[in-house]
């Protein structure tokens, strides 16, 4: 028997955007039955390559063959009918769907020239039975979990009988525990013969789950590895193209007086759910206090209100002993608070604004900004300018687009800002969320420099690993309330037990 | 997180840049799209939008039995910007000198109503209320003309202007109230204020209203303004409607528009603002605020007009007028063409100036150019601006696909001083 062609072959890949190669003759293949890592730093190249591949965009040069077939992918339409299913990072979901409609959405079966609903729901059963997918077929897309959500645009991928299925940092959006089933599931796709394309930048889930590893850097291809007998640290190596510290090394802190005072803070969420409930915590000057838990416990309201953003119901709220308890975002910036806001997209930049204004946004109304209501555009680009090169954003001068920045310089504009506010405390919240090791590295290095200078800082994190590494304390809360202090070297375990309420009342100091 | 599924981004310079984060990820307000249309093709864009609208009304023309090439010329002819041509000498130039006096006659009020809606585009609001702010700057003003008759001119001239101003800013000021306070979408009552200052304008000035004239009981007009509230024509004769300064007034609102917007802390606010409304709020702004203060702005530019209107050349404002104008509802269109900056604004307001101005009746030669089509041509080509400009993307893919004409990515790094190509 000849050899099998693989799955999927992409030869000599180049695409040009004008001046920039965002892909230089890459090579990859997909056999079946593999989950192939795709790994690099963002700006890589990874989603433009797989954007060929599903069509989005046309290649300056190279090939794409499927099963050994020499294939033109000239359109998402022709992607899919040659059996390649995309599952985006952000989902391509109608909210106000349910998840079967969303799955048959324009490939919907018919009966007389209506929707088959019933049809359609017992197909989709039937798929997520075969490969472990839970989900429930008649509910609303804006009602089930993220974690639902993506086994939903899977479906939709294996529904129009995907063979080839890539995925876009599929676990940035999910809890760990949403990430573990979702492997579960990947690892049952990939034994019923679905060859797997997973894009990340994250190295202990590509170890954890691929079979082999491609790794990009600035477009081009720098290797193919076997996951079994990489390590973390190989992996960045070849991604970055030195040696990264994937631990932070940081001195003994010397804290000092309260930076921050919080007590028995109650906060309502947008639906006016109290989801603060009774927090007190402390961070003084020269340390990191982590705040440690699962997504939706709370700490988006807390950040809002420390932040002044959000209203708290009642408590109060001290920045170096003054009280700041319901003043509003302005007060409580001038009372020295910064605020790393978790979304930089979203919350922390205007991305059609420059990078100069981007980076008066805390500091607009004042000299030398601006005097008597009048903006000093000369001091805000020399401003721009020698914070852009302190905090070495790459990519982008002062009248550059905040859009057109990559996510990790985009963070360091924010993280410049906040911190040039010369603030108490400092709040970082999700500071390194879709980063890349470098990107990290910087990140992790700079709180730990901020802190030595005597700021307070509070990291609100997802990342037990990054809470274990950065904090001085780490606090844990669970439905709007602190369950327990640990030392940060207490053990990932320990962690996930309380985060997830069985630590409650057994805290330590 | 999740967006609606309605087409993949494709900005291949921009997602280039971005690196691997899909780009325009962040919720888009009409400002932020506007602000990437004004980014996408720099002046080509206005400009193609422009050429395709005289282009289709061409083809209505041809398939509706005209000439397209001699109607469009008798137009121009129409609009006295011959009157730039130093070759056109003697008898042409005089009469082309009176055409040009009426297009920027027409052009000045539209200025200002194109700035009204320009400038809540900035702010991601839209500001279909400028024909009623208009009608209450004009109100204000013709009542404030016409009364304190012993008033030194200059002065009598200043308080008209700041009454009409006043009137307008506070009329937009209850939509900018209503949507600051609770949510109402500025959209439906800009609209709704519209017909109420139509009706407000029927009452007054209608027969046996309060502000009707006192010689003529029969007609539904207001007083005439005194004679000292009349702006001075400084080009053409003022018996034969000559030129009035208003338009420098206008000119002068352009610059402030600009300076307001680029330069000032409250324009930084009102961009922010328009851009991402999370973000301002991060920074400490006041949304609400912002959006009343805009709003009021706008109402403040379209009451200008009013006056302009009134104390360059109406002197008096009759019921019909008001039913009749169209001069804030084509301001949409002139901030559309002219893309929200304040010089692409003027130059729109220009171009529906002129067409105004070439296709009235009084410049009609009937052989080429028979009534009705002169009158049903605007409402075409400002119909097809508003249509095309509303289908940016498809003037911008079309423009792609004639390639490496444009760079986004090369325009999106121009220095942060005028960055908008305004000044």
């Amino acid at each position: 028997m000849p050899i099998e062609a693989p799955a999927l072959e992409l030869r000599g890949i180049t695409k040009r955007f004008g001046p920039v190669v965002a892909n230089d003759r890459v090579d990859f293949d997909l056999k079946r039955g593999e989950v192939h890592a795709l790994l690099g730093e963002n700006g890589a190249g990874k989603s433009t390559l797989m954007s060929i591949l599903y069509g989005l965009y046309k290649p300056d040069e190279g090939e794409i063959r499927i099963d050994g077939e020499p294939v033109e992918v000239d359109s998402p339409a022709k992607a899919i009918e040659l059996g390649i299913g995309m599952v985006h990072q952000h989902f391509m979901l109608v909210q106000v769907m349910t998840v079967t409609e969303n799955i048959v959405l324009g490939a919907e079966p018919r009966r007389g020239g209506l929707l088959d609903v019933r049809e359609g729901v017992r197909r989709v059963r039937e798929l997520s039975d075969r490969y472990g997918l839970a989900v429930d077929p008649d509910a609303v897309i804006e009602d089930v979990t993220v974690g639902a959500q993506q086994r939903a645009e899977i479906l939709r991928a294996l529904y129009r009988d995907a063979r080839i299925l890539v995925l876009d940092e599929p676990t940035a959006v999910l809890t760990a525990q949403e990430a573990d089933e979702l492997f579960q599931v990947l690892r049952a796709l990939r034994d019923g013969g679905v060859a797997i394309v997973f894009i990340s930048h994250k190295l202990g889930e590509v170890l954890e789950i691929a079979n082999r590893v491609t790794v990009l850097r600035r477009g081009r291809k720098i290797d193919t590895v076997p996951a079994a007998g990489a390590t973390e640290q190989s992996l960045a190596r070849l991604m970055v193209g030195r040696e990264v510290l994937l631990r932070v090394e940081k001195p003994e802190g010397k804290p000092a007086g309260p930076a921050l005072e919080v007590e028995d803070l109650h906060v309502r969420d947008d639906r006016a759910l109290e989801t603060v409930r009774g927090v007190s915590l402390t961070v003084r000057a020269g340390e990191i206090v982590a705040l440690a838990g699962v997504d939706g416990n709370g700490q988006q309201e807390l950040v809002e209100a420390i932040a002044g953003l959000r209203r708290p119901e009642s408590g109060q709220i001290r920045v170096a002993g003054e009280e700041v308890g319901s003043a509003g975002v302005r007060d409580t910036c001038d009372a020295g608070v910064a605020h790393i806001a978790e979304d930089r997209q979203l919350r922390g930049l205007v991305l059609d604004f420059t990078l100069a204004e981007n980076l008066a946004l805390r500091e607009y109304r004042s000299p030398p900004l601006s005097r008597h209501g009048w903006l000093s555009i000369g001091r805000m680009n020399s401003r721009a300018r020698s914070l852009l090169r302190e905090y070495d954003v790459r990519g982008g001068d002062p009248g550059t687009l905040a859009s057109s920045l990559s996510g990790g310089n985009q963070q360091k504009v924010c993280i410049a800002r906040e911190i040039a506010s010369n603030p108490h405390l400092l709040i970082a919240h999700q500071p390194t969320r879709g980063l890349d090791v470098g990107a990290i590295e910087f990140v992790h290095r700079r709180l730990v420099t901020e802190r030595d200078k005597g700021r307070g800082i509070l990291l609100v994190s997802l990342e037990s690993e990054e809470v274990r590494s950065l904090a001085d304390r780490i606090l844990v809360i669970y439905e709007g309330a602190i369950v327990g202090e640990f030392p940060p070297e207490a053990s990932e375990e320990e962690l996930g037990v309380a985060m997830t309420g069985g630590g409650a009342g057994q805290a330590a100091a | 997180m999740t967006r609606p599924p309605d087409r993949p981004e494709p900005e291949p310079a921009g997602a280039a840049l971005a690196g691997e984060d899909y780009p325009a990820e962040a919720a888009q307000t009409p400002a932020a799209r506007l602000a990437a249309y004004i980014r996408g093709g720099g002046i080509i864009v206005p400009l193609l939008t422009a050429l395709l609208a005289f282009l289709t009304a061409g083809l209505v023309m041809l398939f509706t039995g005209h000439d397209p090439l001699a109607t469009y010329r008798a137009i121009f002819e129409g609009t006295g910007l011959q009157w730039l041509f130093p070759w056109v000498t003697g008898e042409d130039r005089v009469t082309a000198a009176l055409n040009l006096q009426q297009t920027l006659i027409i052009t000045t009020p539209l200025i200002l109503t194109g700035l009204a809606v320009a400038f809540a585009f900035r702010a991601g609001l839209f500001n279909i209320g400028g024909q009623g702010q208009y009608v209450m700057g004009s109100i204000a003003a013709v009542w404030v003309g016409s009364s304190f008759g012993g008033m030194p001119g200059i002065l009598h001239i200043l308080l008209a202007i700041a009454a009409a101003c006043l009137a307008g800013a506070a009329w937009a000021g209850i939509a900018g109230l209503l949507k600051a306070t609770v949510g109402a979408n500025e959209v439906i009552s800009t609209i709704m204020l519209n017909y109420t200052a139509i009706y407000v304008g029927l009452w007054l000035f209608g027969l046996g209203g309060p502000l009707q004239n006192d010689r003529e009981a029969t007609l539904p007009v207001s007083n005439d303004i005194v004679e000292g509230a009349k702006l001075p024509v400084f080009w053409g004769d003022p018996v034969l409607q000559g030129l009035h300064i208003g338009l420098f007034v206008a000119l002068l609102a352009a610059v402030a528009f600009w300076a307001l917007l680029n330069r000032s802390t409250t324009g930084y606010e009102v961009r922010a603002v328009g851009l991402n409304p999370e973000a301002a709020r991060y920074g400490g702004m006041s949304v609400g605020r912002n959006y009343l203060l805009v709003m009021a702005v706008c109402g403040l530019f379209a009451g200008l007009a009013g006056s302009l209107d009134i104390l360059g050349w109406q002197f008096r404002l009759a019921t019909n007028d008001i039913q009749a104008g169209t001069v804030g509802f084509t301001g949409i269109a002139v901030a559309l063409l002219g893309r929200s900056t304040a010089s692409g604004t003027v130059a729109a307001a220009l171009l529906f100036g002129a067409l105004f101005s070439g296709t009235s009746q009084r410049n009609l030669d009937p052989s080429i150019f028979e009534p009705e089509l002169a009158g049903n041509l605007i409402p075409i080509i400002q119909g097809l601006v508003v249509l095309l400009v509303s289908a940016d993307v498809l003037v911008l893919s079309l423009l792609r696909r004639g390639r490496g004409m444009l760079q986004p990515g090369r325009a999106s790094r121009r220095a942060l001083g005028g960055r908008e190509g305004d000044a």
